[in-house]
């Protein structure tokens, strides 16, 4: 309960106060230094009540710029398939294997993406999802049988809220500070996530910084899945336990009533 | 209030758990079924994935069925012997479930191989049960009902390994209660149901038994069975959700207490007859889905 509390203390924005005036204090020496970025916490908890969470990036530029933040997810490996109709019913008929794909991806800029950075920044540092390396083996699919397929990928992802449709925005307060928000949903994966902070001049990125953000459950879902995970046996045997035991006490209610 | 499942990885609200099993607890109240062939698609339809939906349902069905068969325990209408031979082919086909459904996932194919069986399966036994019923429900208003004989003789008598079941009051082949043990056990593990909605007509018209007996010796072969799955689903595929167990489970403790009260005022064959509709009416939903044409045609698997 108590971790539900500062959640929502921290998505109703409470910390930012705070955190500008660390920020203020510290402008001398940070003058040095183009870009400064930081969250306003570093770690997500997924507890019972987890339905999603924000959170806040705030920091502060040295003269010109604008700011771009590209949330990503731990990697891993995903299985496509293609549905196809065979005697009128639609089965998974190829598959794909994509290496390497975001659990995650949100993109947030202080304007519109295309005219923020060239086409060759966009491309390099993957900002925006059409830019993400999503790549088939060349034997496997030719170049535009392969954009179909990172395309149904990415749809699904946005399907599953993982991959945000509208990219976000980065609020200037002032010339210097800026802030945005970053919401996971509840059905986020676990992991560590890496969050990067371009400032860019002209289309060219002038100075970069990359903060980690933790996301894992804990409490009673951590030891449930975690358990589940190590001890597989054991986890099944008390599945069947707790079934049993809870037949039993039904029973005992049933013959009362 | 939404609760966070933690082998399903997604959060839902409480009191739709709650409501699923108490409406799934009503109906096997009301019907003497164990619900699974309705559960396992209701999970699905909320967005759990099939695999933790067909593994839970397993675990769930071990409660309900323990609770189901203390009750038959009590009155004596449990043929442990016949029980205990079912059982060996329950093992061996829901031990080959697992590692079908393990296969078959790793292929991409089981939503479709779950789908498949429940549309099926379902439209055999729900066209079965509605012809059953109406056809008794017709015969009541012309006559009174004739006499059977216990069983017909057939070929299935020829077969070897004759074993004696006192209680069953039958004298077969022990091969017989193993295959249809297999079958069942094997649709368990694919189908996340306890089969008791396969088990027992077979019981009745292939192997002979008296309907007495059939019910109590089902769900006593089922526990077993769907200990296996849990066991084995929790062992290879990490699937089995405990808290989305408990959950459905403390909704279908109280359903099943009205649906018990409410069957009691309904008669035998309008029962059958409803809940052959029931049946089909999933089976067809499930069907028509199979048939529409996907919102995208491209799907994620699971990752390997």
């Amino acid at each position: 309960m108590s971790a539900r509390l500062t959640l929502n203390l921290t998505r109703a924005g409470g910390g930012m106060a705070a955190v500008c005036l660390i920020l203020f204090a510290t402008a001398a020496p940070a003058r040095a230094q183009a870009l400064v970025a930081d969250l306003s916490r570093h770690f997500v908890a997924i507890t019972t009540g987890f339905t999603g969470a924000e959170v806040l990036l705030f920091g502060a530029v040295e003269g010109e710029g604008d700011v771009v933040v590209v949330v990503r997810g731990p990697d891993h490996r995903v299985v496509v398939h293609r549905k196809a109709r065979i005697l009128g019913v639609w089965v998974n008929a190829a598959q794909m294997t994509f290496e390497h794909v975001p659990s995650f991806y949100a993109v947030a800029a202080s304007g519109p993406l295309a005219e923020i950075a060239s086409e060759t920044v966009r491309a390099r540092h993957e900002l925006g999802v059409e830019y993400l390396r999503l790549r088939l083996p060349p034997a496997k699919a030719s170049p535009n049988v392969a954009l179909e397929w990172r395309k149904g990928l990415v749809r699904n992802y946005q399907r599953l809220g993982l991959y945000p449709r509208e990219p976000g925005t980065v609020t200037f307060l002032g010339n210097r500070l800026f802030r945005t928000r970053i919401t996971l949903p509840a059905n986020v994966p676990t992991g560590v996530y890496q969050v990067q902070t371009y400032l860019l001049r002209h289309g060219r990125i002038v100075s970069a910084q990359t903060t980690p953000l933790s996301v894992s459950k804990i409490g009673t879902e951590a030891v449930i899945s975690d358990f589940a995970r190590r001890q597989a046996p054991l986890y099944g045997l008390i599945a069947i336990t707790v079934a049993l035991v809870a037949g039993w006490i039904a029973h005992l209610a049933f013959r009362k009533a | 209030m939404q609760i966070y499942l933690p082998i399903a990885e997604m959060s839902v609200d409480v009191f739709l758990l709650l409501g699923m099993g108490g409406l799934i607890g009503f109906l096997s109240g009301a019907f003497g079924v164990g619900g699974g062939f309705l559960m396992t698609p209701l999970l699905i339809f909320i967005g759990i994935p099939p695999a933790v939906a067909v593994a839970t349902g397993a675990n769930q069905i071990v409660a309900s069925s323990v609770s189901g068969v203390l009750a038959h325990w009590e009155r004596g209408n449990v043929d442990v012997k016949m029980g205990l031979v079912l059982l060996i082919g329950g093992f061996c086909g829901s031990t080959s479930g697992i590692v079908l459904f393990s296969f078959l996932r790793g292929a991409g194919q089981i939503d479709l191989v779950i789908s498949l069986s429940y549309v099926v399966f379902l439209g055999i036994i729900g066209l079965l049960m509605l012809w059953e019923s109406v056809r008794s429900i017709r015969r009541r208003r012309v006559a009174a009902a004739q006499r059977r004989k216990l069983h017909q003789h057939t070929w299935v008598h020829g077969l070897p390994f004759k074993m004696r079941f006192r209680r069953s009051k039958l004298y077969i082949s022990a091969l017989l209660p193993i295959a249809i043990g297999f079958v069942v056990g094997a649709l368990t593990a694919i189908m996340g149901v306890g089969g008791g909605f396969i088990m027992v007509p077979a019981m009745i018209y292939l192997l002979g038994m008296p309907t007495s007996v059939v019910v109590g010796t089902s769900l006593f072969q089922i526990i077993f069975v769907t200990a296996n799955v849990t066991f084995l689903q929790a062992y290879a595929n990490q699937t089995v959700d405990v808290i989305l167990a408990i959950l459905l489970l403390a909704g279908a403790v109280v359903g099943a207490q009205f649906g018990a009260k409410a069957g009691a005022r309904l008669r035998g064959e309008q029962l059958r007859g409803l809940l052959a509709v029931l049946v089909l009416l999933v089976s067809a939903k499930l069907f028509f889905d199979l048939l529409a044409t996907p919102e995208d045609l491209y799907v994620l698997g699971v990752t390997p």
